[in-house]
Parts: structure tokens; C-alpha cells; sequence
């Protein structure tokens, strides 16, 4: 195709008007553009396999952490959101359809949707946080919990770490010796202050030599380093929010050209492109869900 | 082969204003230009400019090695200077050098397109490496940075320098500047490919750029939440790294090494696509092997995302992890010396032109042969553990980041510098610039070797007496390529503005680059052009009038200015 030899971006003679002047054919750029974003969903899904991973490695590590800590979050919310975000998916895909035959107002109206859901989701997710900032379910050195596990804070009796759990017990190890923690020196917690110097001092598990007597606790330990489990949350849920926040931005600015009838049956790319980068923030929530809400 | 397409003007020169150089003047055509081609020469000025920068710390680390005792600075400030050099030269330069400056300039020329697939992005990664760029710098500014480059745990989160954040944020959008750019190059290599261009007709320089754009893709957002754990972790005490948090220094370690293991791929990988152009093309014979070379790009892109365990050989791993990381290291070198043999096999009874980028070229195989054949000792269990943190680390990773993949960018510097200027530099002094730039290397770092298996460990501010001569011999070879590269300097900015014009094809190439003018025009063809075998030269002939040379259809009977 003869090209304009002055500017790369001046339109060419006889050239759709939404198609760039790199490509030939508008198939060319919508094939182009698709592919682009499948390879950025796999970055994408890369930046998440690091927290994956470290999760990963810290649950086989030390499954005790998860199994207590998980308890502190509230697995109703945590459903509602994964439903609000399934349906969310679903009205955005419905969006796609419709901006593929042209209907301008059903688009807009399901991206109107998959906007006040994403806005669900994040509301519902503040109120969590908010609980969890004032219960003091927090990371590192901030991990110091007002009430035992299961609570979600409806009475307000503080949670004293060292004589363990008036209500529920903390569920003692499980019974396969390969599972059981080292003999705790001290009762760590976050009520001693100087627990972090005895966080390490019986070393990884591993280093149990095969020949010593397995650790036998007569009553249940506390559960050492929980705040690694809530480091994690935050890191997780914290990414994944930011992404629910890029996606209602380009869901917005989408929303803007599908009122202004920016997309037709013959051009849809960013609607699509869009799409597929929403059902990649709900489809991280579906791992997240299970993976910090739903362990047994 | 495919006989070219009628329509196209093989050394028609390009009028007055049409090429990209001169289509646009003014500060803001450059800066908000989306032409593949200009954006190809802001990289390459940013990163030669990083470059020196890097290099004067080099310099200045070297000067300081000198002597045992002090030199010229305290240790603090040579902890400062390493580090900047190491994370300057890694994330500014080594990284972006080949793909940023050279592949944007030519993969879609060489593929016979008119731009990448998104213009925009490209140009948008480009002001990415700048802010990483910008980071850098205000980290010397606010207090600078003594981690090594690598950034290990808990140093990193605990030492008072102030420009840890800085460092770590650059290095953070870097990356996100790499991914953008792989992402690019490899959209743009499948879907922009004119009629004819088959995967098996292209250039084995855009093999490479594609084997180690999937690299950028897949391994550089590991690095991104790496950076972004360690920030957190030192601005909040998350506990996932810190073990006085009950966190695992180590995890840190693998998932560094998870993403800088494959980097280390990212950089050597297109200075082995621009080896394969050059020997080819000044060995005036078909490269051997194509396919062989080709699919060994891949398999170094995926078998190198399975050996960063041998960063971490003295760090507490188990042995059975060591011994498979062993193993899968020396799969590496499978591919890689695929590669060298189907490069020498080329050069066998090749009618061999020693012009400066193909002296480059040997400089690489004879360098990297070296570095790669160390790498053995250090991917040996046994030896590594002698050898872990020495000396011999430090000249065995130089011989591959600097004696190969940088000379090599060298090497295509030379190579396409008329095509990107449209000017010839002064061929004797490249030769003599290459040669000092060689001597001196080897007087660099293979002392380096011999120090290392003494025992003399790397990052050390002082030294025992014994290790004198061999750290002077080294620091003298620094300045020696100190003086190659600035003499490079001074020549092509004296080409750029004194030098002869250059012909379309000043090398007798057969890629597509070598097809439109020098320098070409922004939308690079007139016509899609028609690929055929990129290392076909039979059609290719010398034309003593325009200097450079034609091609001269086989069918076709030779117009008679082009015979001789």
C-alpha cells in the first residue's frame, strides 16, 4: 500500500479511518491487537505467580499459619464478592456481544454494570480492610489481633494471645508428625515484644534431624509468625485491588466511547481488548478466593 | 531464489528530505515521533550515554584497585561505585542496548514493514527506560546505594542508604520498559510479516530478538513483584524475605535469579542474532545451519529459564536441587555451541572481509568461547564452591555481558551505522580502535581468571599484596578500552557530520535493510517487498560507482553498470 511520505501519522489516501497506518488491513490490526493482549494477560499473570509462589511456598512450609489465620476473614463477604465479580465477567462478555452487532445502548448499559460491580467489589473489599486495620490483623510487627480467630469482631473482649483461646481453640497441629511445627522455645506472639528475636531461633524444619524425637506438644501451641499470613493477604489482595481499579478506569473511559458511539460492528478492538483484560482480574479473584479464604 | 519485486529501486538514493533523518526537524518531531527508526536513535543515544556513565564507574572502581590499601576513595564510596556500575550497566545498558536501539531500528525493516505493530507503546516504553534512567541518577543523588546490584536480603532492607527506593523503583519500570518492547517485537513478528516472508526467511537476528522477547515476557514481571515485595518489605517489615520476621532470605535469592538468570539470556541472545548477520554477510557465504541456528535461539530462551538455581550453589539448598540445577546449566551450553560451530562452519572456505564489524564478530566467538567454557567450572558443583564470589565469577560473567554481548552491539553499531545515518565511518580507524578495545579487554578480565582461582573475592575494597601486579595489569586494560571506545566515539560523531555518504548496501547484504535507502525512508519501502533467502548472496554484486553493492537479478540479463 503507497503510504503518505511526509508523517507516519497523517491518514492515508483510501485507509479506514480506525485502522493505523502500520497495518494493511483492519483484521491485520484486530489480530494484532488481541494477540498483543494475550501476551500482556501473561505478564500480567507472571507478576501475580510471584505472590503465588511465595504463598505457595510459605503454606507447604508452614500449613499451620494458613490453617489458623484464615479463620480471621470473613468467608461470606468473600463469597459475595466472588459472585458480584462472576457477574460482572458475565455482563462484560455481554458487553463484547453487543458491541460486535452494534447495540450501541445494551453496551453501554453492560458496561454500566460491569462498572458498578467492580465498584462492588472494592467496597465490599474496603470494608474488609477496615476491619482488619482495626482488629490489628496486620503484617510484620502490626499483626497484633484484638480477638481469636472467628469472631469478626462482634464483641469487643481483647483477645489475650498468651493463655490461647477462650472460645474456639486454635486447632492443634495435625497429627502427621511431618506436619507438626518445632518445638516452639517460647510462646511467640505478638504480645511479647521480643518475640521477633526468637522467630528463627529453632531454624526450618528441615533441619530436624531425622533420629530426634518428634516434637511432642502436651497442650496446643500458639501458632507462631501468623502475621506472614496476613503479609501475604495484604500483597495479594492489594494487587489484585489495583488491578480492579485499572480495570474500571479503562471500563469508564470504554463506557465514554460507548456512549459517544465510538464502536461499531465494524470496530470493537478496545471493547474487546477490555474485556479480556477484565475477566483476567476476575479470574485472579477465583484463585485468591479459595486459595485465602477456603482452607481446610 | 525469489527473484525481488520489479517495482523496488535498489540504490535509488532518497531526495533531499525524505529520508526519516530529515523528513521533520525540531526537538518535538524527535520527541513525540512514533517512526520505529527515531525512536531506535533516542535508545541508542540514551544508552550509549548510560554507557559512559557506567563506564566512568568502572574506571574509577579499577583506578581504586590500583594499590592495596587506598587510592583515591573510601570504602563506602567504592561499595557506591560497584553498585552503580553493576545496576547501570544491567538495567540501562546491557538489557535495552541490543533489542532497544539496534532491533527497534531494524526488525521491522529486515521483516518488510512499515513500523511496528504498536507505535505507541514502543515510543511509551522508550520514555519508561528514561524515567528508570531519571531513578537512577536521583539515587546517586539521594544518598546512592551500596547493595550490589543483585539487592539481597536483609542488606537491602536494612542498610541507611537513601537511594535503595530509587534504584529499586528504576529497576522496577525498566523492566516494565523491556516487557513492552518484547511484547512489540514479537506481535509485530507474527502479524506484520508481507506476503512471502516466511518464519524460515527470516534474518536469524530477528529469531533471536524473538527468543528473547518471549524471555522479556515471561520473566521480567517476576522481577517486577520482586522488586515491588522488597520495596514493600523495606518501607513496611512485611516478614516474606526478612527472617527476623520469621521471612526466607533465600526465596528472595530464587525468585532474583528467576527472572536475572533469563536475563542473562535476554542480553546475550541478540548479540548472537547480529553475529550470525555479520559472519555471514563479510564471510559472503550462506549461513550454515539456519534451522540449527534458529531453533537453538528458542532452546536457549526456555532451557534458560531452568538453571537460576546455580546462583545460589553455597546458599543452602539441597543437594539434590543443586545437582538438577547442575545439570540443566550444562544443557545451556548444547544450543550455545550449535551456535559457534554453525558460525565457524560458515566461515570455512568464506571469502572473508576483515571490515570492522565482522572483526567484531570474531572478537565475539573468541570471547564468548571463553566465557562460556568458564562457565562450566562455575556450573560444576565442585568447583563452584571454590569458586563462588571470586574474581573468576567476575571475569567469567564480564567475558559474556561485556566481551560478548557488547561487543557484539558494537559489532552492529558499525554494521548498520550507515543505513541509520546514511555516512561511512573511517574503516582504519575502526580496525585500530577494535584492536585496542580487544587487547584491552582480555588485559581486563583475564587476569581477573588467575585471581580468582588464587582466591581473591570480588567486591573487595583491599587486597593482600600478591594480587598487585595482576589488579594493576587489569586496571591498565582498562584504560587501554577506556581509550578504544572513546577513539569509537570520536570517529563516528566525525562520520555522522564529515563522513562519506554511504551506498544503500555498503556491505553486500542480503536482508531487507540492506534494500532501501540509506538512510531510509520513514515508511522504509515504497512497495512491500517480496523476501527471499536473507543469505543468498549470488544476486549480489559490487558496483565500483555507487561504492556499495546491487543486486543484479539472476534471470535478468545484468544491466552493464553493474557488471565488473
Amino acid at each position: 500500500m503507497a503510504s503518505s511520505s511526509t508523517t507516519a501519522a497523517e491518514p492515508h489516501a483510501g485507509h479506514p479511518p480506525r485502522l493505523a497506518h502500520q497495518f494493511d488491513t483492519p483484521a491485520q490490526q484486530f489480530e494484532s491487537v488481541v494477540q498483543g493482549m494475550w501476551l500482556f494477560l501473561a505478564t500480567e499473570i507472571l507478576l501475580f505467580g510471584g505472590l503465588f509462589c511465595a504463598y505457595a511456598v510459605y503454606r507447604a512450609n508452614h500449613p499451620e499459619i494458613f490453617e489458623y489465620a484464615h479463620k480471621y476473614l470473613d468467608t461470606f463477604w468473600g463469597a459475595v464478592n466472588t459472585v458480584i465479580l462472576l457477574c460482572s465477567s458475565f455482563t462484560m462478555a455481554a458487553g463484547v456481544w453487543a458491541a460486535q452487532r452494534g447495540r450501541r445502548v445494551m453496551l453501554s448499559v453492560m458496561l454500566a454494570l460491569t462498572l458498578l460491580g467492580g465498584l462492588g467489589f472494592l467496597g465490599i473489599k474496603y470494608v474488609e480492610y477496615k476491619h482488619k486495620w482495626e482488629a490489628g490483623l496486620l503484617w510484620g510487627r502490626h499483626y497484633q489481633p484484638l480477638y481469636p480467630p472467628g469472631h469478626h469482631g462482634e464483641d469487643a473482649t481483647p483477645h489475650t494471645p498468651a493463655s490461647p483461646a477462650p472460645a474456639p481453640p486454635p486447632p492443634a497441629p495435625p497429627a502427621v508428625p511431618a506436619e507438626t511445627p518445632p518445638p516452639a522455645a517460647v510462646s511467640a506472639d505478638a504480645a511479647d515484644p521480643s518475640w521477633n528475636l526468637h522467630a528463627f531461633d529453632s531454624g526450618p524444619r528441615g533441619l530436624l534431624l531425622p533420629g530426634s524425637a518428634p516434637p511432642v506438644a502436651s497442650e496446643p501451641q500458639p501458632v507462631r509468625n501468623v502475621h506472614i499470613f496476613f503479609g501475604i493477604y495484604f500483597c495479594m489482595t492489594g494487587l489484585h485491588g489495583l488491578h480492579v481499579i485499572a480495570g474500571l478506569i479503562v471500563i469508564g473511559w470504554l463506557l465514554v466511547g460507548a456512549v459517544a458511539g465510538r464502536y461499531s460492528g465494524g470496530y470493537f478492538t478496545p471493547v474487546e481488548v477490555g474485556g479480556l483484560y477484565w475477566h483476567l482480574v476476575d479470574l485472579i479473584w477465583i484463585y485468591l478466593f479459595p486459595l485465602l479464604y477456603l482452607i481446610h | 531464489m525469489t527473484a525481488f519485486s520489479p517495482g523496488v529501486a535498489l540504490d535509488r538514493p532518497a531526495g533531499p528530505r525524505t529520508d526519516y533523518l530529515r523528513v521533520r526537524a525540531g526537538l518535538a518531531s524527535w520527541l513525540f515521533t512514533l517512526d520505529h527508526k527515531r525512536i531506535g536513535v533516542m535508545y541508542l543515544v540514551g544508552i550509549l550515554g548510560a554507557f559512559l556513565l557506567g563506564g566512568i564507574f568502572a574506571l574509577l572502581i579499577r583506578t581504586e584497585l590500583l594499590t592495596p590499601a587506598r587510592t583515591v576513595m573510601s570504602a563506602d564510596r567504592y561499595n557506591q561505585f560497584f553498585t552503580l556500575h553493576g545496576a547501570i550497566m544491567t538495567f540501562l545498558v546491557i538489557i535495552p542496548g541490543i533489542p532497544a536501539a539496534l532491533g527497534n531500528f531494524v526488525l521491522p525493516i529486515m521483516l518488510g514493514a512499515r513500523d511496528l505493530a504498536f507505535p505507541r507503546i514502543n515510543l511509551a516504553s522508550f520514555y519508561l527506560w528514561v524515567l528508570g534512567a531519571v531513578l537512577a541518577v536521583l539515587a546517586i543523588v539521594l544518598g546512592s546505594v551500596d547493595t550490589g546490584w543483585t539487592f539481597y536480603v536483609p542488606y537491602a532492607t536494612e542498610t541507611t542508604m537513601g537511594g535503595v527506593i530509587p534504584v529499586l523503583l528504576g529497576a522496577f519500570v525498566l523492566g516494565f520498559s523491556s516487557i513492552f518492547t518484547g511484547l512489540n517485537f514479537i506481535v509485530t513478528i507474527h502479524k506484520m510479516r508481507p506476503p512471502g516472508m516466511t518464519w524460515f526467511r527470516l534474518p536469524l537476528f530477528l529469531w533471536a530478538l524473538y527468543a528473547t522477547a518471549i524471555i522479556q515476557i515471561l520473566a521480567t514481571p517476576v522481577l517486577g513483584i520482586t522488586l515491588v515485595l522488597l520495596i514493600i518489605e523495606r518501607v513496611f517489615k512485611l516478614g516474606i524475605f526478612l527472617p527476623a520476621l520469621g521471612g526466607d532470605p533465600v526465596l528472595y535469592q530464587h525468585f532474583f535469579w528467576f527472572y536475572s538468570h533469563p536475563a542473562v539470556y535476554i542480553m546475550i541472545l541478540p548479540a548472537m542474532g547480529i553475529v550470525s548477520e555479520l559472519i555471514s554477510v563479510f564471510s559472503r557465504k550462506h549461513i550454515f545451519g539456519y534451522t540449527f541456528i534458529a531453533f537453538s535461539s528458542i532452546a536457549i530462551a526456555v532451557f534458560g529459564f531452568f538453571v537460576w538455581g546455580h546462583h545460589m550453589f553455597v546458599s543452602g539448598q539441597s543437594t539434590m536441587l543443586t545437582t538438577i540445577f547442575s545439570l540443566l546449566t550444562y544443557s545451556v551450553s548444547i544450543p550455545s555451541a550449535v551456535k559457534v560451530f554453525n558460525w565457524l562452519a560458515t566461515m570455512y572456505r568464506g571469502s572473508i572481509a576483515l571490515k570492522t564489524p565482522m572483526l567484531y564478530a570474531l572478537a565475539f566467538i573468541f570471547l564468548f568461547g571463553i566465557g562460556g567454557l568458564t562457565g562450566l567450572f562455575l556450573g560444576a558443583l565442585a568447583t563452584d564452591v571454590h569458586l563462588t564470589d571470586t574474581y573468576f565469577v567476575v571475569a567469567h560473567f564480564h567475558y559474556v555481558m561485556m566481551g560478548s554481548t557488547l561487543i557484539a552491539m558494537i559489532g552492529g553499531l558499525h554494521y548498520w551505522w550507515p543505513k541509520m545515518t546514511g555516512r561511512m565511518y573511517s574503516e582504519r580507524a575502526g580496525v585500530i580502535a577494535w584492536a585496542l578495545v580487544f587487547v584491552g579487554f582480555n588485559l581486563t578480565f583475564f587476569p581477573q581468571f588467575i585471581m580468582g582461582a588464587h582466591g581473591m573475592p570480588r567486591r573487595y575494597y583491599n587486597y593482600p599484596p600478591e594480587f598487585a601486579l595482576l589488579h594493576q595489569l587489569s586496571t591498565v586494560g582498562a584504560y587501554l578500552m577506556a581509550v578504544g571506545f572513546f577513539l569509537t566515539a570520536a570517529y563516528l560523531l566525525h562520520a555522522l557530520f564529515r563522513g562519506a555518504r554511504a551506498p544503500a548496501n555498503p556491505w553486500g547484504g542480503a536482508t531487507l535493510e540492506w534494500r532501501c535507502a540509506s538512510p531510509p525512508p520513514t515508511e522504509n519501502f515504497e512497495h512491500p517487498p517480496v523476501a527471499g533467502d536473507p543469505y543468498d548472496y549470488s544476486d549480489i554484486e559490487y558496483d565500483p560507482q555507487t561504492g556499495g553493492y546491487v543486486h543484479v537479478p539472476r534471470p535478468a540479463p545484468a544491466a552493464p553498470a553493474a557488471v565488473h
